[in-house]
């Protein structure tokens, strides 16, 4: 009763998720197509096809959305958080944080208030919509009575 | 006014195999299994907690045509659902080393947060749960 399509759905999931849980490491497609039961050739067509962009470009603003959590959440400087999320380079980190949140790391730090939803929800909501393309949720102010 | 949750739901493509993994792997037990004729109206809740139920709700006909179904299906597939429901847990460490052995799929790997451990896990259809250790 399960269509293809729902199956397949499925499976890049799995990987999407997978994705997920390593972020910091570079992509390893080969046992992401694994985890997805498709053809390494085929396997960033059809994370395309399912989800709307490459697994490169998810990856990116998995990261993203992880490094905007801990400048907000954590004290790490800009350059560890850089690398604590698994970018290699703090200019390409910077660049690419600014074309996906419109602004720089330390702005972003400075202009956000720790958020008063559990991270887990924050996590999956805050992740920037695309390049550039949707601004970053507004600002949650912490409950006075938190 | 409302005073509680009374039932959620969960869309499941099939509702044997959610309580299979319901019921069988994470253990809440089943409130209600009656055929109404025109939809079988299956609820769960976690052991212990008869005040909430959740709906084990497979989209299909009469509520809505097998096409639109189809669609459901495939957009839980892919994680559309979000968020499908939240448990708690006296022991997270415990509870997800059970789940493991149990070959429940974790989507989210324990994790300390500042309000307690918790972890992700997805059913067979894609639906993302969650289970949280609070902090005491």
């Amino acid at each position: 009763m399960a269509t293809a399509t729902e199956l397949l759905n499925r499976r890049m999931l799995r990987a999407r998720d997978a994705i997920d849980r390593s972020y910091a490491q570079p992509l390893d497609i080969e046992s992401l197509a694994a985890v997805a039961h498709v053809s390494e050739a085929h396997f960033i067509r059809t994370f395309k096809a399912t989800f709307g962009e490459t697994p490169h470009r998810y990856l990116q603003r998995r990261r993203v959305e992880r490094a905007m959590f801990k400048l907000v959440e954590t004290d790490r400087s800009v350059t560890d958080v850089c690398f604590d999320v698994g970018f290699t380079s703090l200019g390409t980190f910077s660049r690419t944080f600014h074309d996906i949140v419109g602004c720089t790391p330390t702005e972003y730090r400075e202009r956000e208030a720790p958020k008063a939803v559990p991270n887990c929800f924050t996590q999956s909501w805050m992740r920037p919509s695309s390049f550039g393309e949707a601004r970053p949720a507004a600002r949650l102010r912490a409950s006075a009575s938190s | 006014m409302l005073n509680s949750i009374n039932i959620s739901h969960i869309f499941v493509g099939d509702q044997d195999k959610a309580l299979d993994f319901y019921v069988g792997k994470l253990g809440l037990e089943v409130s209600n299994d009656m055929n109404l004729g025109f939809m079988r109206w299956l609820t769960v809740r976690a052991p212990g907690d008869p005040s909430h139920d959740i709906l084990l709700e497979k989209p299909g006909a009469p509520a809505m045509d097998e096409k639109t179904a189809a669609q459901v299906r495939e957009l839980i597939a892919k994680g559309a659902s979000g968020f499908a429901a939240g448990f708690t847990t006296a022991n997270a460490k415990k509870t997800y080393e059970e789940l493991k052995k149990r070959g429940v799929e974790i989507a989210d790997e324990l994790t300390e947060r500042d309000y307690g451990t918790d972890f992700g896990l997805r059913d067979p259809f894609g639906n993302h749960i969650r289970v949280v250790e609070r902090k005491g």
